[in-house]
């Protein structure tokens, strides 16, 4: 009932090929985007924006490269904590060289630079695949970490290896350091990962997207029928390092201020946005959203419920968070192999018969 | 189990209606503690939390708070992972009337992300001989301590014992000494000081990373025992600290010339070497064992009202009672900022006066029952850091105890103070920062 499109006809081409067809999803995501725009900015605090919605924005932008390389091409990354380092050490960099610089280009720019970076290590794709693939990009994981930990010139011979985020502003409003305020920085991650997670649904629906998605399903038919694998699959590294390069900028310098490189970038972090990917629906954008959200955000309700609402202990409620983050993992892959963004799917199209299923 | 759930949720309400009705009864202060249970680093995250939460609870349960004020723990898990303390201190940081009085939060890096924002919000970190060393300099850093004193104090402290068990600062020449450190910022803290010392005296230094959570080191021992250095630095935490010992035994490192930071130096560390950790050395700025009338005052009012944080039998161990000399120093901290202000309604910026006003001395240690536990202190605006002063202690495995073995060595104030003007003053360049003068 809530999603029959009967009655909405289209008469154009550009209607058939909206992003969203069907007027509910449109309305759907606009009230999202009022929400997000109108409302939450005004009710925000620091908790909310320090825990709970930067981490969520940032972890969903560098879901939505890595779902660009994993889900849409194919090319299975354990690299991603390492890019991150790229895009974070980028951005410290041209930010302590060009005090002034506006943090946009920063952002920008840090992400070029990881996309070349991704270039790189994406060489060995036209060689191998599969499980083997995910050992090369493992390597791209240590190897930069250890790159960023051993050469001072990167965290300008800091004394303990640390870098700190400056105070950098976008158009005069400080976004960074320890002075900002929680809306400002809130609205500046929301908007970029608004913007880039529109270029990345037409990308994926357009030929770029199309030639990486023949790549992934069978990269040998798509040869014989004129992709070229070595643009493709180079071009998918690219695209997911960019994403993933600005995911670690915004990670370092809106988010957390300062970083070490083994910790903030470790190989849990590849993991964990791998997870993301996985969880939330591979080969689909809003199942990085959804996957950023389950990963990032669950374990904080579980723990607010446990702590402020039952009354349990703190390590105690650690325990239990941990036991049951693993616990709904399992489920819900259970439940739908094919992430909750098939979920959300096959929820929509109950929603559509409801309530008379046939 | 659905009526257990509602049991639960139940009790958990009536708590909730009990702690408000508390709460608007008197002035509370919040100390907030950044605890870590859970994760590779609960070994020593656990009897520090333990300690600081008794010493909390006797003043309560005893004084009935400080001055008059009942304080309210918040125990908050980070997991020793910095994203997590920084969500634990989002978390804490308004709660109750007083907000939270002062973090203490057992982790460098977490010390590192906290010092920018708690400035901000005006609440005093009290970084109890870790976080960032250049934070002594109270002129760059109003909101942070670091007393009794920094891990660049320490390895210089170390280097002074090395030279007299060697016959003197000139026997050092050519000696080979190596530092085996967790390969974070906490682990990276002593190599500049180590630098300038080798440069100046002449022994080689040479530096062994070991990556989080430290739990695999085969490889560095392995080199340990190939370029045979004459002595062994540890800047080591968790699980590491105990892998080390165990490595240093299996390739028979002379204990005795295996020096570990004082937060690699706790009965859980050496314990699982057994006899073979006999003699091994660590840096240390108070006393172990339960032996002091704080600890019979913590048994006879936190224990026996059975409020008590962990085991009986584990107080006294080392780690226990630095959580125990932390919230001393805190409390006097805010006795101290209650008493300038002439109010126990105390804030973040209240705390912040008591600390720059700090003096524990002997009279005053005697009278809270830590005779000759620990050493006195005085902090001022300027500096940070304290008395500066360190001592080592030795593992007897026989009688499983800690001794001191040292007198309190002063740190090396020509080395160390340069230091921490450079690395400050970067600081303060790079975040705009403009130092404020203390008079």
């Amino acid at each position: 009932m809530f999603y029959r499109e009967s009655g909405q006809f289209k008469t154009s081409y550009p209607a058939d090929q909206a992003i969203f067809p069907i007027a509910q999803d449109r309305w759907g995501l606009i009230a999202v985007l009022v929400v997000a725009y109108g409302v939450v900015p005004f009710l925000i605090d620091d908790y909310w924006s320090n825990a709970v919605l930067l981490p969520f924005l940032c972890y969903a932008m560098a879901a939505l490269g890595l779902n660009i390389l994993v889900g849409y091409c194919g090319q299975i990354s354990l690299g991603t904590g390492g890019f991150m380092a790229v895009g974070a050490y980028a951005a410290y960099k041209i930010m302590t060289t060009f005090p002034n610089l506006d943090f946009i280009p920063v952002v920008l720019a840090a992400g070029l630079i990881t996309a070349a970076v991704g270039v790189l290590f994406g060489l060995p794709s036209l060689r191998i695949k599969g499980f083997y693939l995910a050992v090369a990009t493992l390597a791209a994981q240590f190897f930069l970490v250890w790159v960023f930990n051993k050469f001072g010139w990167f965290n300008n011979y800091n004394a303990t290896g640390q870098i700190t985020a400056p105070p950098a502003s976008v158009f005069g409003i400080l976004v960074t350091g320890a002075h900002t305020h929680p809306a400002v920085t809130y609205l500046f991650c929301l908007s970029f990962v608004a913007l880039f997670a529109l270029v990345a649904k037409n990308l994926v629906r357009n030929r770029v997207g199309r030639s990486w998605m023949a790549i992934r399903d069978m990269d040998i038919a798509a040869e014989i029928i004129g992709v070229r694998p070595l643009t493709t699959k180079l071009s998918a590294f690219a695209v997911s390092s960019f994403y993933v390069g600005m995911a670690g900028a915004l990670y370092f310098a809106v988010w957390l201020g300062s970083a070490e490189p083994t910790e903030a970038f470790g190989i849990d972090q590849s993991f964990l946005v791998l997870f993301m990917v996985i969880i939330g629906g591979l080969g689909s954008i809003l199942g990085s959203f959804l996957g950023a959200a389950f990963i990032v955000l669950m374990p904080i309700l579980l723990k607010n419920v446990m702590v402020d609402s039952l009354g349990m202990a703190a390590v105690t409620a650690k325990h239990v968070e941990i036991l049951l983050m693993g616990l709904l993992i399992i489920f819900f892959l259970i439940v739908e192999p094919h992430g909750l963004a098939r979920l959300w799917q096959i929820l929509k199209e109950k929603l559509r018969l409801w309530p008379f299923p046939y | 189990m659905k009526l257990r759930n509602v049991k639960a949720s139940l009790i958990g309400a009536a708590l909730a209606v009990a702690l408000l009705g508390q709460s608007a009864a008197a002035y509370e202060l919040t100390m907030p503690s950044l605890d870590y249970r859970t994760g590779p680093y609960a070994p020593n995250g656990i009897p520090f939390a333990n300690g600081y939460a008794d010493y909390l609870t006797l003043l309560n349960e005893r004084d009935g708070g400080i001055e008059g004020a009942t304080i309210n723990i918040v125990a908050c898990e980070t997991a020793y992972n910095t994203k997590q303390g920084v969500e634990c201190y989002e978390k804490t940081k308004d709660v109750g009337e007083s907000g939270a009085l002062v973090y203490q939060p057992l982790s460098t890096g977490i010390t590192y992300q906290l010092i920018p924002k708690s400035s901000v919000d005006e609440i005093p970190i009290f970084s109890m001989g870790y976080g960032r060393t250049s934070a002594a300099n109270g002129e760059v850093f109003p909101w942070v301590f670091n007393f009794p004193a920094t891990y660049w104090d320490q390895a210089t402290v170390f280097v002074q014992y090395i030279a007299d068990q060697e016959g003197g600062m000139d026997k050092l020449k050519g000696k080979k000494i190596a530092l085996v450190y967790h390969n974070s910022a906490y682990g990276k803290e002593p190599i500049r000081t180590l630098e300038v010392l080798s440069e100046k005296l002449g022994f080689t230094l040479q530096l062994l990373p070991v990556d989080h959570p430290g739990q695999e080191q085969k490889a560095t021992w392995l080199q340990v025992r190939r370029e045979r250095p004459d002595w062994v630095l540890m800047w080591g935490w968790g699980v590491m600290n105990q892998v080390a010992i165990k490595e240093a035994a299996s390739i028979r490192f002379p204990m005795d010339h295996f020096i570990g930071v004082w937060w690699s130096g706790s009965e859980n560390d050496v314990m699982p070497a057994g006899e073979a950790a006999d003699g091994y050395l660590s840096g240390a700025f108070h006393a172990a064992g339960d032996g002091f009338p704080v600890h019979e005052d913590i048994k006879k009012h936190v224990y026996d009202a059975d409020k008590g944080a962990g085991d009986r039998d584990r107080i006294g161990e080392v780690l226990y009672n630095r959580g125990v000399v932390a919230a001393m120093w805190t409390t006097e901290a805010i006795r101290t900022g209650m008493k300038i202000h002439g109010t126990n309604e105390v804030k973040g910026t209240h705390v912040r006066d008591g600390f720059e006003a700090l003096n524990v001395d002997e009279a005053r240690l005697n009278e809270l029952g830590f005779e000759g536990f620990t050493i006195p202190v005085v902090v001022t605006c300027q500096d940070h850091a304290g008395p500066q002063k360190v001592a080592l202690q030795q593992w007897d495995a026989k009688e499983k105890k800690w001794n001191m073995v040292s007198k309190f060595y002063d740190s090396m104030a020509d080395v160390v103070d340069p230091l921490v003007k450079e690395d400050s003053m970067a600081y303060a360049k790079e975040n705009n920062i403009t130092p404020r003068t203390c008079n």
